[in-house]
Formats: structure tokens, sequence, C-alpha cells
């Protein structure tokens, strides 16, 4: 499992490299050539999940090291996902090392798994954890294309323009797909909620534990509501809403690791080491 | 051997009142074809004169009595005295004669480094010069070269990239803000050529509504009647504002038309939907602290000015790759000119049969074990012989047509059927 891990870190960081140089150099064979490394190693990586999900029985998402690969799984395949949609190619250049830094964590943490498989084996976990991962995904996207929503704005107001004026797409296009990307996350993510309170009723046998990945869960489904509800009936577009995009993606990351570092709670036997 | 000379003035070498003189128009130009046909000096002649140049290209068996020529034709025909226009005017030859027009071609040696139009100038030249069939096998392959290299330097550098006029930098501007334009909708407040070019280029990139305001509505009208817009009332445009995406202004007002807090209020009832000023006048139209709102986004024509700039900077940056695809481009043609002679040529024909003969004997002997070292040493002097023969009539006939060199279209021909040029 090991090489296998880095041969889907070596795609990674190769895709982040072209990205790297196609951001530099501009030139469309860069960019392909970072599509085709990112790609390569998303197929490699979703057959080692499935082979892991097969050989287990349940979804490989015990430890951290197992639940971070399949955090840097959901990034590269929304970007893949967004990227065919959109042609947003310069995302590349925030979803290659993002996904690669994610995955060089993983092969990083210890592996020890939890005690108990048995709790694995849900139908229920399984969607849980897939469309969590994905809405999850889908905002850090939101917070990338929000970051260089921000950039492009400088570059205009400022009147300066420089680096990165004719590097990046229009204003209206990064709002639009900073749009796309909360609404997808926050669709998936609330699937991922519901399916999370059933299995907790099949388990634990209650839908709510007031645990505190729960409740920083719901405080972070709460912070996109109000970005969606803000934005369709007053009008929260733009530097606003990229701004909102870059906060809701760090009560994420609070939720995801600090959640389970600093606080007590159920979730706490996979996701810390 | 024909030489290529080019002879001309530029608006670097010349003021445009000396320029203008020299212009050439249609008629002067089908004068100086109809002149030249004829004339022993002067093989190929092709002509082009624009605003910002004029020039004679040509190919010559005789390059100093040709200069001496083409100066005489421009100082009758144009009634000057040579003296007045001797010193601007520039000559190349052979290499620099090539670089010149592929510089040229490619927009190199324009006023504004990069703009497109002079490629089209030269093609129109080249059809009139073959229209007139005064173009033949050196300049007909030396132009089919240049426009392939204006091609390539126009796509493989930025030479061409970004604006640097004003209206086409706020387009630009406007296209990194809103991404399409299609359907915006525009308000032009005031008048004047400029904003009135802007709102033209607006409507080429398929652009909605136009609004016209103006303190006096007649002047709305007639403005709003040749964009096929709508006047408004000077008072309106508050309300104007609500619903359009680009403002542009250019008033003679000596105040301050649209202000910080207006603008606020406005953005709150559009729901934050994006708004563009364009301020050309001056003194300013539009507060420049609206530039401070979230997605509101004010240019003065300082701003467009600096952005220009920067784009003719980045222009020159990128010439300097274009220079080098030149180079390359001017050593290949270098070297099929000098083939187009009649010793290089025989070589290379001699030289071509010769490997085919060589190689078909080896073939053959390979499969002939029993002949000796001395019979392959005969047979091979036999095809020396064939070739020496089939060659002899050939070779007369380039040499004597070759009567002080003027037979490129021959040798061309004959390049070109044994295909001698590798390409």
């Amino acid at each position: 499992m090991n090489f296998i891990n880095s041969v889907i870190i070596f795609f990674y960081l190769m895709g982040t490299a072209t990205y790297l140089f196609f951001m530099f150099i501009q030139k469309k064979s860069w960019e392909k050539t970072g599509q085709y490394f990112l790609t390569a190693g998303f197929v490699i990586h979703t057959t080692a999940l499935v082979y892991g999900f097969i050989s287990s029985g349940h979804i490989p998402a015990r430890n951290l090291h197992e639940t971070l690969s399949v955090a840097g799984w959901a990034v590269v395949c929304a970007f893949l996902i967004l990227q065919y949609w959109f042609n947003l190619k310069i995302l590349g250049i925030y979803a290659a090392p993002l996904a690669s830094l994610i995955m060089v964590v993983s092969f990083l943490v210890p592996k020890t798994s939890v005690h108990d498989p048995e709790i694995f084996k849900s139908f229920w976990l399984f969607l849980h954890i897939l469309f969590i991962f994905l809405g999850e995904a889908s905002f850090a996207l939101a917070c990338g294309v929000g970051v260089l929503y921000l950039l492009q704005e400088r570059a205009i107001k400022s009147k300066r323009r420089g680096f990165f004026f004719h590097r990046l797409p229009s204003l209206d296009l990064l709002d639009t797909i900073g749009y796309v990307c909360i609404l997808a996350g926050f669709t998936l993510m609330t699937i991922g909620l519901i399916t999370g309170f059933v299995y907790a009723k099949t388990i634990w046998g209650k839908f709510w534990s007031a645990d505190p990945k729960e409740i920083w869960s719901i405080i972070t489904w709460l912070l996109y509501a109000a970005l969606l509800h803000g934005r369709l009936m007053i009008g929260w577009r733009g530097k606003r809403s990229a701004v909102m995009a870059i906060i809701g993606f760090a009560v994420i990351l609070f939720t995801f690791l600090g959640v389970n570092f600093l606080l007590e709670g159920h979730h706490e036997a996979f996701t810390r080491w | 051997m024909l030489d290529i000379v080019l002879i001309g003035i530029n608006h670097k070498t010349a003021p445009i009142e000396l320029r203008e003189c020299l212009a050439f128009s249609e008629e002067d130009m089908l004068n100086a074809f109809s002149v030249f046909k004829n004339n022993p000096v002067i093989m190929e002649l092709m002509l082009f004169s624009t605003c910002n140049r004029v020039e004679l290209l040509m190919t010559t068996p005789n390059p100093d009595k040709a200069i001496q020529t083409a100066k005489q034709y421009l100082s009758d025909s144009k009634q000057m005295a040579l003296k007045q226009f001797e010193n601007s005017l520039y000559i190349h030859q052979g290499d620099d004669a090539i670089r010149h027009i592929f510089r040229v071609a490619s927009s190199l040696d324009s006023l504004i480094v990069g703009e497109p139009q002079i490629l089209g100038q030269i093609k129109d030249a080249y059809r009139r010069a073959t229209s007139q069939k005064t173009s033949g096998v050196i300049l007909n392959r030396l132009l089919h070269k240049t426009f392939f290299i204006a091609k390539r330097v126009r796509h493989e550098t930025g030479i061409g990239d970004h604006a640097v006029s004003i209206s086409y930098a706020a387009i630009e501007l406007a296209k990194k803000i809103f991404g399409s334009l299609e359907g915006k909708e525009i308000l032009l407040i005031g008048a004047g050529e400029m904003a009135e070019l802007a709102v033209e280029n607006l409507i080429r990139n398929r652009s909605g509504n136009i609004f016209v305001a103006n303190r006096t509505f007649e002047n709305a009208l007639k403005l709003a009647d040749k964009f096929k817009g709508q006047a408004i009332r000077f008072e309106e445009i508050s309300g104007a504002i609500e619903r359009v995406d680009i403002i542009i202004s250019s008033t003679g007002a000596k105040d301050l038309i649209i202000h910080q807090d207006q603008v606020k209020k406005i953005l709150r009832k559009r729901k934050n939907r994006p708004l563009f000023f364009i301020d050309i006048a001056v003194p300013r139209d539009i507060d420049p602290e609206i530039n401070r709102l979230s997605n509101a986004y004010v240019y003065d024509i300082d701003d467009l000015k600096g952005v220009i700039e920067e784009n003719i900077e980045d222009r020159k940056r990128e010439a300097v790759k274009a220079e080098r695809m030149i180079d390359e481009a001017v050593i290949k043609f270098r070297q099929w000119h000098e083939n187009l002679d009649i010793v290089p040529t025989i070589i290379d024909l001699r030289k071509k049969l010769d490997t085919i003969a060589q190689n078909e004997v080896k073939k053959t002997f390979k499969s002939l074990h029993h002949v000796s070292e001395s019979d392959y040493q005969a047979i091979y002097r036999m095809t020396h012989a064939i070739i020496n023969k089939i060659l002899h009539d050939p070779t007369l006939f380039l040499k004597q047509n070759g009567y002080h060199g003027l037979n490129s279209a021959s040798i061309d021909f004959t390049r070109k059927l044994f295909r001698l040029d590798e390409e």
C-alpha cells in the first residue's frame, strides 16, 4: 500500500509542478500535461480505494491516514469535474498542491486502525463519508476560487494589474464558479449530514448526541446556508462571497482537524491517531 | 543571379508632409507598373504605399542601376527634386531587404508595434503586383514566406496581444469584469469621439441596449439614433444606472456628475450586480471614490493610458522573440535564393542522379554474386556516362537561357521538378 501511495503522491506532485509551469509560461501544453498527471493519479487513487473497500468490506476511513486519503481523492475528483464543466484551468494551481499536501500528510501519519471494525460495515456510513468528503472538497475549491477572485479584483481595482490580470479569468466567471462550488458543496454536505444522522441512529440508537463534531458540522452548515441565502436574497456576491467562502473553509478545517485534537467525541477514534 | 532590392521611406525616416508627397494612389501604381514592365534592369516589382510608408521591392540583375532608376522614377513622377527626399530614403539589398519585408509584415516596423492592418495592406500590394504580372519566381516565394512568417509571429508571440488604444483597453477591462459582453447594457453620458468609438466597439462585442444621456436632449436623440439606442434625459441617469452594466461618460461638465453615495444606493437596488464606469472626461465626471465600493469599478482616462503603456511594453518584449523567428526565416530564404543559380542547381541535379544510380547498382550487385570487381567498375562507369548524356541537353538549356542570370523561372522549375530543395 505504501508503494501505491507513493505513486499517487508522485503523480499529484508532478501535476503541481506542471501547473506551476503553466502559470508562468502560459503554454497550453503544460496545462494539458498537468491535467494528464492529475487524471492518472486520480485513476490509481480510485483503484486503490476500491481495492481497499473490497478487501476490507468497508470504506477505508478508519484512521486519520485513511480519511485524509479519501479527502485528497475527493479534492481531485471535484477539481476534475469542475475543470471539465467550466474549463477553469488555472484552478489546478490550487487543487493540485492541495491534494498533494493532503496525501503527503496522510502518508506521514501513523496507520493504526480502530479496534472495532464491525461498526464500519454499514451502507449509511459509506454514503455519509462519501458525501461529506465530496461536499468538503467542493468547499475547498470554492475557497480556492475565492482567493483567485480576490487576486483578480485587486488587480483590476488597483489599476496596476500585474502578474495575475491576464492569467486569471473574468470576475464574473470566478464568482459564478465559486457559487456553483458552494451550491454543490452545500447539497452534498446536507445529504452527508442526513445519512450521518441515520447511521448514528443505527449504531448508537439516537440521531443526535451533541458530539463536538456534530455541533461544529451544524455550525458550518448554517454558515454556508447563510451565505447562499444572502446571495439569493440580498445579492451577496463578488468580494463578500469570496471572503465568506474562505472563512467557511477555515471553519471546515477546524471541524475536520481541530475538533479531533482539541475536543472529545465519537468521531475521535477514527480521525485521531 | 537576381538581387533583391528594397527602396522606400517610412514614418521613422520622413515626416508626414514628405510621405504625403511620395504616396502612390491606385492610378499612380498602375502607371508605375506599366513604366517598369519593359525595363531591362527591374525584373520584378512590388509597390506598397500606406499612410506610414512608401516602398518599392524589386529584383534586378544590376542593383546599382535599379536603385538609380527607381529614384529617378520617384523624382519624375512626383515632380520633386531628388535632393528633397534622397536623405529620407532607405535602401536594403539581399538579406537586409528580406529581413525588412519580414519585419514590416510582422508589424515590427509599425508605428504601433503589433498592429494587424499592415499584413492586409501588403497582401493587397502583392495581389496588385500579381494582377499586373510584375512579380516573378523570387517575389512570389518571398511574399509567400513573408505571409507565413507574419502569421507565425502573430500566433507564437504575444506581439498582437492586449489593447493599445483607449477604447480597446476599456473593452479588455470590461471583459475581465463581465466575462462575455453579450447583452450587457450601456449608458453613454455626453458625447465625444473616443466615447463613441468605445460604444461602437462594445456593439461589435454584441452588447445589449444602449442609453444615451445629454444635457441637451436633442443631441442625445441624435446619438441614440446613430447607435439605435434610447435617449434619456439627464435627470434620468440614476434610474438608468440601476439597469445598465457599463457607463461611459464624456461630458464637458466642470463638476462630478455621479457620486459615491448615489452609486452605493443603486448597487443595493441592483443586488450588487457589477458596474463598470469608464470616465473619459477631463475634468472627471465620475467620483473616483466609487472605485472603493465592492462590485463597482472606475477607470478614468489616465488609468486607461496607464494600461496602454503597460501593454506597449509587453509588446516590445514580445518583439524580441519575433526578431529571432525572422532571423531564422531570412537565413532559410537566403539559402533558397542562393541555390537559384545555374551552378548550384546543376551540381545538385548531378548529385541527386548519381546517388540514385549508385544505390541501384549496389542493390543489383547484391543479388549477382558471380560479378568481379572489374565488372563492377565498368558498369558503374556506364551509369555515369548515361547520367552525363541525359544531363547534357538540360544543362545547355539552363546555361543558354541563363543570359546574365535571368532564368530564375526555369531554374526554379528544375529544382521543383527534381525536388532538389528538401522541405
